[in-house]
């Protein structure tokens, strides 16, 4: 379990451009569980991922991992976190070079960095042949991958991905989102940040809002789809299935507007049509 | 006027070539508003950057008004007539102030100061960012930075601008901004091309072309492209939310029209069911 608890934290402290960028918040995730942390540009979501991966020191309140302090490396390198464009931090010559870089650097032996480095490519759905070519000649939804299979490699307990299919088109993304779900099956507690409403609706079964600071709001993305005024105050919108749902009501369709994916919309017209 | 005849573009890399381009013609009128879509490597982002000769034609030629982009001597004029906008705005922004990130581009002109001064006036007005003028880019919110990216192309008074999935990066009220505000600048008469990711900004554009494996598939009005459901999700696409809700009570026997697209032409034909 991660806890956070009364965390703040303030930017430039004493100068001109000081900016607090979280203020008390608290929550904690369970294992197993996959969160959505929502809020537009500027919430203080990234500020919030890195102090949970232990990235930022804290100034105020704790994170516990496990009932221990993130500042412990033991606690630290149970979490993996992905940032946003992570494809940008390729460096190494090859593929497989690039992945086995941060197991490398936890000390592992030879054997195992490479049967981790090869777990970690099938599992992201990298073929074996891409082992030795240079990352920079693929294609942005592979190099994407790659960055992503160098995290799991580390077989992080928490994974947290910010924004992961940015700039991703329909199918990767798709893919990609496909794949997070499989982790998460196979047990990997997931932190997903994301102002995608669709992903969210898609994947995760709770959802936080970060605005100025604080939690608005903490609970399943049903509920949350239902609340106009607190997604107004977060500069979030519902996802586009819900607001066609919400347009049809307003055109004077009796239609329950709280479909969240494609199937239940789907389900709800006929219902209303038949 | 943009006109791209036989277009190939070839990347030489490490381990030989890759071909990004195969065979482009497209023409792009002038006032016009074109979406261009397909999957990432489709060669969009190349395309886009023969536009303004960032790039340079392997094979075939790309024409801005005439000039021909492969040209030495026609450099500058086509950058002149051509601007671009990318993904990151953090990336487009250089001044610690927004007026002078605006006025960038217009002092490397040589313009005199009170040209530079309109023209960042009337740049700011039409992105809707006068009230920041004198703010720190670093305190503004990503729509806001994508909108001082693009007022820095207007100050450009170039008569096209390429717009390379400028809301990638964004949140959805970001998104809102930043599509509202090519739309603002397609009606006061700016040729817009977007590149987009986003099938529902893609919509608002009054062509839509498809790419794939370096090729345009099909040029057509959004209408008619996203009417293609199937099709498109066999390319690695989608569809805007409407459609594809039409396109699957279809399947379950309802007589839809072709072509629905935004959820009011949805309401409207269910309405009457």
């Amino acid at each position: 379990m991660i806890d956070v608890k009364n965390v703040s934290h303030t930017y430039a402290v004493g100068t001109p451009f000081e900016k607090t960028a979280l203020r008390e918040i608290s929550f904690s995730v369970s294992e197993g569980e996959f969160l959505a942390i929502a809020g537009h540009t500027g919430s203080g979501k990234s500020t919030l991922i890195q102090i949970i991966a232990g990235l930022i020191n804290l100034q105020s309140g704790a994170v516990e991992v496990d009932g221990e302090s993130v500042s412990v490396q033991t606690a630290r390198r149970k979490i993996g976190i992905v940032f946003q464009y992570p494809e940008h931090q390729l460096f190494e010559e090859t593929v497989a070079k690039d992945i086995a870089f941060g197991p490398k650097n936890f000390g592992l032996a030879e054997a195992e960095i490479s049967k981790r480095v090869e777990e970690a490519m099938k599992f992201v759905g990298l073929e074996l042949s891409l082992k030795d070519v240079s990352p920079f000649e693929l294609s942005g939804g592979q190099k994407r991958r790659v960055a992503i299979a160098g995290i799991l490699a580390l077989k992080p307990k928490y994974l947290i991905l910010d924004e992961p299919t940015a700039g991703l088109d329909p199918k990767a993304r798709r893919n990609l989102l496909a794949e997070i779900k499989k982790l998460h099956r196979a047990g990997m507690t997931i932190i997903f940040v994301s102002h995608s409403m669709e992903d969210i609706a898609n994947l995760a079964s709770r959802v936080a809002v970060l605005a100025q600071g604080k939690i608005l709001f903490d609970g399943e993305p049903r509920e949350l789809f239902a609340q106009e005024k607190i997604l107004d105050a977060a500069g979030l919108l519902p996802p586009p299935v819900t607001q066609l749902m919400l347009e049809l009501n307003r055109a004077g369709l009796s239609v329950d507007a709280g479909a969240i994916t494609l199937d239940e919309a789907e389900r709800e017209i006929l219902r209303q049509l038949k | 006027m943009i006109s791209v005849k036989n277009l190939r573009h070839v990347y030489r890399t490490a381990n030989g070539e890759r071909l990004a381009l195969d065979g482009i013609n497209l023409e792009i009128a002038d006032g016009e508003f074109l979406a261009v879509i397909g999957t990432n490597g489709s060669g969009k982002s190349t395309l886009a950057k023969h536009f303004n000769a960032l790039l340079k034609p392997t094979a075939g030629k790309v024409y801005v008004d005439g000039l021909d982009t492969a040209a030495e001597e026609n450099l500058w004029r086509v950058r002149e007539k051509v601007g671009m906008v990318f993904q990151n705005p953090d990336n487009e922004i250089v001044a610690a102030i927004v007026e002078d990130d605006v006025a960038f581009g217009p002092e490397n002109l040589g313009i005199a100061p009170e040209e530079i001064r309109r023209r960042v006036d009337l740049a700011l007005e039409t992105v809707g960012m006068t009230g920041y003028r004198n703010f720190s880019p670093s305190k503004l919110s990503g729509g806001q930075k994508q909108r001082i990216a693009i007022a820095g192309a207007v100050a450009m008074r170039t008569k096209i601008i390429v717009f390379d999935e400028p809301t990638a990066m964004l949140d959805p009220q970001g998104r809102r901004e930043v599509l509202a505000t090519i739309k603002k600048l397609h009606a006061q008469g700016l040729t817009a091309v977007l590149i987009t990711h986003f099938m529902e900004e893609a919509a608002a554009a009054e062509r839509v072309a498809v790419m794939a494996a370096g090729k345009i598939l099909k040029v057509g009005v959004p209408r008619e492209i996203f009417s293609d459901v199937a099709g498109m999700k066999r390319l690695g696409l989608d569809v805007p939310a409407a459609a594809e809700l039409a396109e699957r009570l279809r399947r379950r026997g309802f007589k839809l029209p072709e072509g629905i697209l935004t959820a009011k032409e949805l309401a409207a034909i269910l309405k009457g069911k």
